[in-house]
């Protein structure tokens, strides 16, 4: 295939893959929240589940936007070393975005943060946000999208404890946010807490863990843990669905960390709403592209 | 938990019948407005000026919709809530001076909107957030957009819509906001969660 052909096949699987995003809820939340609606006695709630679960059909089945907020896009490349078609993919992905924004089509979210205008094509001063990994002695790319809501991101904190804080004043960190969050993060929610060096570190590994799938613990048994632990106190809290004050407040609490520095105990919680919207696309050196996470759009020619 | 089936334009007595924890079908007319929107009609009516629909009597939604353009006609593709918290600033002057009878929106108001609920007589109630595309099935038709200028989510839409729905009323117009009662009731559950993970 030619380099050109070859960008224009790479910009529509891309158009695809915010299709996905957009319109299925990944496998692991959308069995979360039919297990939570199960499992629900609470007449408010119930109907409330159902509204969601509802939605989902509709947005399926219409192929709409689950969520009319399609959020602030953030696009988590791995790209291999040998990946041969590393330096189109910025151009891939910034142009497949505005595509997107009008065939979807997606709600044009960027904006002028002095003028306020709307750029009205979701493309600006880096947004699309790209999150750029190198895997070594690889020859493929793995991109995963997120549709980041701005009502889950509203109350996302960092912060940079003492050492004498420490953990505990991480794990308060996500319970203080959580209580304060209220209704407003569209729950049930999935919680992250990020742990590291600096304030930006910190912020990363939350949001790394909201790409994690709901129910998947941390490797390392200490961290898994602390994770079932978070979850037992965040829904301990009792918002519950939509802030009703019944039903699950989290679907489920994941923590990444790095290595802090000895004087910094830097921690972020990040929130994502019950809209949990991530896709993953994976590109082959022959140009060939599957979807790991919506595997069942293989078949079909979006596009 | 009563279900109520309602119709725009709503009349006071109408909304002061109800309560917190009721459900609310609503067919007729209603306008999008969010920050920016209550932003600048605020300013409008201060000026004595008139704005381009007169909310009395109807229903405001707190929401940016997704659209698109099908043989010049537009079309509400994705239309759930956004969160009302940010609007709370405006809310008791918008209330007080538009005389809009139902908020539609998610996430809560506070105290000062719920006071103009009770002054004035009008509801706040809640769309399930995220459900952009359950909401989008209940607009029949645009009928209008206004200050398209603010950008896609901030205009006007003036959207026809039919047993756009359920609408829990989270602020009635009897003072009760069915949030603030959550709050209360789990006030002490944080204390609960801190010494589940012995903090």
């Amino acid at each position: 295939m030619s380099h050109q052909g070859l960008e224009e096949k790479l910009k529509k699987s891309t158009v695809k893959l915010l299709m996905a995003a957009a319109v299925y809820l990944p496998k692991d939340v959308k069995d979360a929240l039919e297990e939570a609606y199960r499992r629900e006695k609470g007449e408010l709630q119930k109907k409330m589940l159902l509204s969601i679960l509802e939605n989902l059909e509709i947005a399926e089945k219409e192929k709409r936007p689950l969520c009319q907020d399609t959020g602030a896009i953030i696009f988590y490349v791995k790209v291999g070393e040998n990946f041969p078609y590393i330096g189109l993919l910025p151009k891939v992905l910034r142009e497949a975005t505005a595509e997107a924004t009008e065939l979807i089509p997606l709600r044009p979210n960027v904006v002028d943060v002095i003028t306020g205008k709307n750029t009205g094509n979701n493309v600006g001063k880096y947004l699309p946000w790209i999150d750029w990994e190198i895997v070594p002695d690889a020859d493929f790319a793995e991109i995963t999208v997120m549709l980041k809501g701005g009502g889950s991101e509203a109350v996302s904190m960092m912060k940079v404890l003492t050492p004498a804080e420490g953990l505990n004043g991480a794990l308060k960190a996500v319970l203080d946010t959580m209580f304060e969050a209220g209704p407003r993060t569209c729950p049930p929610n999935i919680v992250s807490l990020g742990i590291g060096a600096t304030g930006e570190i910190a912020a990363k590994m939350a949001k790394r863990g909201l790409l994690r799938p709901v129910g998947e613990r941390h490797p390392d048994p200490k961290i898994a843990e602390i994770e079932e632990r978070l979850l037992e106190a965040v829904n301990t809290i009792g918002w519950g669905v939509h802030g009703t004050g019944g039903g699950p407040t989290a679907l489920d609490v994941h923590v990444e960390v790095a290595e802090r520095h000895p004087a910094t105990f830097a921690v972020s919680v990040m929130v994502y709403c019950w809209a949990a919207r991530r896709a993953t696309m994976r590109i082959a050196p022959d140009g060939k592209v599957s979807y790991p996470s919506h595997s069942f759009l293989e078949k079909e020619g979006w596009v | 938990m009563t279900e109520y089936r309602l119709r725009t334009p709503v009349s006071e007595e109408e909304v002061r019948k109800l309560s917190v924890g009721d459900i609310v079908y609503l067919s007729g007319t209603v306008y999008t407005l969010r920050d920016a929107g209550h932003k600048r009609a605020l300013e409008l009516m201060a000026r004595g000026e008139k704005t381009p629909v007169d909310f009395r009597g109807m229903a405001i939604y707190h929401m940016g919709p997704i659209v698109k353009k099908k043989d010049g006609e537009w079309e509400v593709v994705s239309a759930g809530p956004t969160t009302s918290t940010r609007i709370e600033a405006y809310e008791y002057d918008f209330v007080e001076k538009s005389g809009v009878r139902i908020i539609i929106g998610k996430g809560g108001m506070g105290k000062r909107t719920a006071e103009a609920c009770k002054k004035f007589g009008a509801v706040y109630t809640v769309f399930t957030g995220g459900a952009g595309a359950l909401g989008a099935k209940a607009v029949q038709r645009v009928a209008g957009v206004h200050w398209l200028d603010l950008g896609v989510p901030e205009a006007i839409w003036v959207m026809e819509v039919k047993d756009f729905g359920p609408l829990f009323v989270i602020i009635d117009s009897k003072g009760n906001n069915y949030y603030e009662q959550v709050k209360e009731k789990i006030g002490n559950n944080l204390k609960e969660a801190y010494a589940k993970l012995g903090l």
